[in-house]
């Protein structure tokens, strides 16, 4: 069990290799590390989930609204299931709010019968259409002018921060080497093996030729692997031409956010869906599992993949329908504005392809839905490697995994006594707005995976993601995390 | 008095209970218990008692304002008297919301209590706005900071320089107090930059007048700003570090959490000319009324205040709600609401099956 973030790779084969430490890519490795196999996971930044998985909308969905028969609507209801089970074991906080999806001109109640039926293509029998009486009665603080709403019962919010991490961390206590600041530059492969090799179930001695083998060539230095598995996200199209195959193009859709303040957190107790049109699918207003509400996010095609920057335009779009939805809303402080891009492609479904003579699998196009599917894109992506002949013999379960619980609606060490009087460093706040204590603090600090950064370490504690932003605390925490960086 | 719940919170009484231990909450708890108020306790939730003054280590503290009193020399003081008059200062301790309506949470290493008091006065202080809540766009690198974490972060070890080239958002006192100590620890002020029309320049720094920042540019660490002037001209600074100045907002949090009604503008608790707040038995002075004013303003109010606390003490009526009292906004701004309703309780306890 091993992270890396300087200095050469370890020699020798893997067996599989994973490119992306993404909330995807983690997954697959966490599924990779039930099977007694040697394996990799090489990430291009100085933490785990540091791409799209940390910038979206943070909705573990039901997939009521995917197009029916593809295979994200597959993923995406398997996903969702595995996923809220899995965090209950892990200690990833989710609420499962339900969404309602309101309607404010009549175009928009005209479409719920459709979207209500969609639901049930999907196997979602439980949405129901509701009066604007309703709708008010439940969400007294909805600006005027609503005329009803589709209410979906299993759309719940989650911390996308603490799913990759529990993913990775479990990946790597179960023996997966994670690799980071390791951009893949480029990808010399041997020449394929014979045809009639490739569909033989064999061993790990039979693949074991000088040929077959992928050399990724990373800003670290080689590294050897027999199969390769591409979840680089936004960089997936360019991985794959690195292999020879150019069947799909990311456009990156770039996706604009407002996180307002705690204080909130009362205004609102769904998670408000817009009711998508022709004219796109619109802004929602959810509660987060931090407690906070989020409004966004905007729909912008681009061309450049590092634009992860907001702009006034759309943060003034974003006001202009936040100010319509939860009028009490823009009266708030706000904490954060941040800005993810969407991995979307042409197409309408996920680009997840399995190369098997390659011993490649390449998996693109992980839209919006990809924190959800996770788990079952992973277990998707197993039974693909198989097919390129990976011996999967030998599964055993992963130790189950327990993280420090970031959710507001769960004890947070902060109020508990028992805690404190164990160790009283968990009764020590350092960060004020968002109640962290050095107890937390440290414990993320000494991690299986410890953060690279502030920014990493606010992903694994709260600590200055609040209202004031290290007004109070800024300079306390970065001294809490410097006397750390020698050991790392 | 001490009793232990299930939860393992203790309950405790008092007579007073101060939240904030800056100038404003010390100069209450001193006249307040050399005035025999009883038990005065004041809870500081920073490892050391004093306030904002502790973190200006420049001269001008005091009333009146004098210039070899620094703002930790004068933070010293206003502790020494608060002990010196009998009240208990506890620092390390967080207030962290209400068990009813003269009654606080807290939370410190030794445990978490419940503080019932005759009287609570809330002397929290203010924040300033950051770059988020002013929504500036553009990318979110690293070299932003606000005064206050300038501050915290350069003293008092500041050998090393927190950036090379800095540039300073706002033009009030508090912006030029950034730009000297920017320079005495080594990093250049390229530019200081304000809305409005007219400001005092420091000597050797630019400074540009109707001119706002229009986003942020960098990866990993800041390599410039846009800025804008109101005529249309528009340009980038190169610079690693930027310092939001000023833009003060009250912490309101405990009051809001208690549902104690705000004044519209200033977004701190709405108080009568006797510092009482709607809700009887609870009085606010000090920054967390208008955001910023001089710490011997916020001393003034604290100790001002402590006359109509002695005489709810001693069982005064607390006026039933008149006409609020008007605070004109330090900035300019559309007014804010003045309530919200309590928070919901969490609508959910348990992860959801599957
Ligand atoms: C605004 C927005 C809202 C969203 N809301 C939701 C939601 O509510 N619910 C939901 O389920 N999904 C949502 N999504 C989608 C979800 O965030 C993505 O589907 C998911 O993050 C995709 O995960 P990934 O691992 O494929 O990509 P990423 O998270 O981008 O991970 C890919 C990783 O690969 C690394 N990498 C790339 N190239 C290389 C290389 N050459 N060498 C090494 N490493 C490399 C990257 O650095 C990155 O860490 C949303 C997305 C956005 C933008």
């Amino acid at each position: 069990m091993s992270v890396t973030t300087r200095g050469p790779l370890p020699g020798g084969e893997y067996d599989v290799t994973v490119i992306g430490a993404g909330v995807v890519g983690s997954a697959i490795a966490r599924e990779l590390a039930r099977f007694p196999l040697r394996t990799a996971l090489v990430e291009a930044r100085d933490d785990v989930g540091d791409g799209t998985s940390k910038a979206n909308t943070a909705i573990l969905h039901t997939g009521f609204d995917a197009v029916p028969g593809s295979l994200e609507s597959r993923l995406v209801r398997e996903g969702s299931g595995l996923l809220a089970a899995y965090a209950a074991e892990s200690g990833i906080p989710v609420e499962p709010l339900g969404a309602l999806l309101v309607a404010w001109d009549e175009d928009q109640l005209g479409v719920l019968p459709g979207l209500a039926a969609k639901a049930r293509r999907n196997g979602r029998h439980d949405t129901r259409i509701i009066t604007a009486e309703e709708v008010r009665a439940r969400e007294p603080e909805l600006g005027p002018g609503v005329l009803g709403a589709l209410e979906v019962p299993g759309e719940s919010v989650i911390c996308p921060w603490t799913t990759t991490l529990a993913y990775a961390t479990q990946a790597v206590r179960s023996g997966v080497d994670l690799h980071l600041n390791c951009r893949v530059t480029s990808i010399t492969s041997g020449p394929r093996p014979a045809p009639d090799d490739v569909h033989t179930p064999h061993t790990r001695h039979a693949l074991h030729t000088r040929h077959a083998l992928h050399t990724l060539h990373t800003v670290r230095g080689p590294l050897r692997t027999r199969h390769l598995v591409n979840a680089a996200g936004l960089h997936a199209d360019r991985i794959d031409r690195l292999l020879g195959h150019a069947d799909f193009t990311v456009t990156p859709r770039r996706g604009q956010l407002i996180v307002f303040d705690e204080l909130a957190r009362g205004l609102v107790r769904h998670i408000l869906l817009p009711v998508p049109t022709a004219l796109g699918k619109g802004v929602l207003v959810t509660p987060t599992v931090h407690g906070k509400v989020m409004l966004g996010p905007t729909a912008e095609d681009l061309d450049d993949r590092t634009a992860t920057g907001s702009t006034a335009e759309g943060l003034a779009l974003l006001r202009e329908k936040g100010r319509r939805i939860l009028p009490a809303l823009l009266d708030e402080e706000v904490t954060a504005v941040y800005a993810g891009l969407r991995a979307a492609t042409a197409s309408e479904d996920y680009a997840i392809r399995a190369h098997p003579a390659q011993r490649y699998v390449t998996v693109g196009g992980i839209r919006s839905t990809g924190l959800t599917a996770s788990m079952a894109i992973a277990a998707h992506v197993v039974e693909l490697l198989a097919e390129g002949g990976l011996p999967l013999s030998g599964a055993r379960d992963p130790r189950p995994v327990r993280m420090p619980n970031l959710g507001e609606a769960f004890p947070r060490p902060y109020r508990d006594a028992g805690m404190i009087a164990a160790d009283p460093e968990y009764g020590r706040i350092v960060c004020h707005c968002e109640r962290v204590t050095r107890g937390e603090i440290r414990d993320a600090l000494a991690a299986t995976i410890p953060p690279g950064s502030l920014d990493g370490l606010r992903r694994r504690t709260r600590a200055r993601a609040g209202r004031c932003q290290g007004f109070h605390c800024g300079a306390a925490v970065r001294a809490l995390f410097e006397s750390e960086e020698p050991h790392r | 008095m001490n009793r232990t719940d299930p939860t393992g919170r203790t309950d405790r009484t008092v007579d007073v209970l101060v939240v904030g231990a800056g100038p404003a909450g010390l100069a209450l708890a001193t006249r307040a218990a050399r005035a025999g108020a009883g038990r005065v306790e004041v809870l500081e939730r920073e490892e050391e008692p004093g306030g904002a003054p502790r973190h200006c280590h420049h001269g001008g503290f005091g009333s009146p304002p004098l210039p070899w009193v620094t703002g930790p020399a004068y933070a010293r003081r206003a502790v020494a008297a608060a002990l010196d008059a009998g009240a208990a200062l506890r620092t390390g301790v967080t207030a962290t919301g209400w068990a009813g309506p003269l009654t606080l949470e807290t939370t410190s290493p030794s445990g978490l209590e419940r503080i019932t008091a005759r009287a609570v006065v809330l002397a929290t202080g203010a924040r300033e706005r950051p770059r988020s809540a002013r929504l500036v766009p553009g990318t979110r690198p690293a070299g932003v900071f606000t005064t206050g974490e300038l501050q915290r972060s350069l003293h008092p070890h500041g050998h090393h320089p927190i950036g090379r080239r800095a540039v300073l958002i706002g033009a009030e006192p508090v912006a030029r107090h950034a730009a000297r100590t920017l320079r005495r620890t080594g990093t250049q002020v390229v530019a200081m930059l304000t809305q409005h029309p007219r400001a005092t320049a420091l000597p050797g720094i630019p400074l540009l007048t109707r001119t706002t920042v229009s986003e942020l540019h960098g990866r990993g660490r800041l390599t410039g700003v846009a800025v804008r002037h109101e005529d249309g001209r528009s340009g980038v600074i190169a610079c690693d570090t930027v310092v939001f100045t000023g833009d003060w907002i009250p912490e309101h949090d405990l009051a809001r959490r208690g549902g104690i009604a705000l004044a519209p503008g200033t977004r701190g608790p709405a108080v009568d000319a006797a510092f009482r707040t709607g809700t009887p038995g609870v009085f606010a002075v000090g920054n967390t009324l208008h955001g910023i004013e001089s710490a011997a303003t916020a001393a003034a109010e604290g100790a001002a205040a402590a006359t109509p606390l002695l005489a709810h003490l001693s069982g005064t009526p607390w006026p039933t709600p008149g006409p609020p009292l008007l605070v004109q906004p330090p900035w300019p701004g559309p007014p804010r609401p003045t309530s919200r309703p309590p928070r919901p309780a969490p609508s959910s306890s348990a992860p959801p099956n599957p």
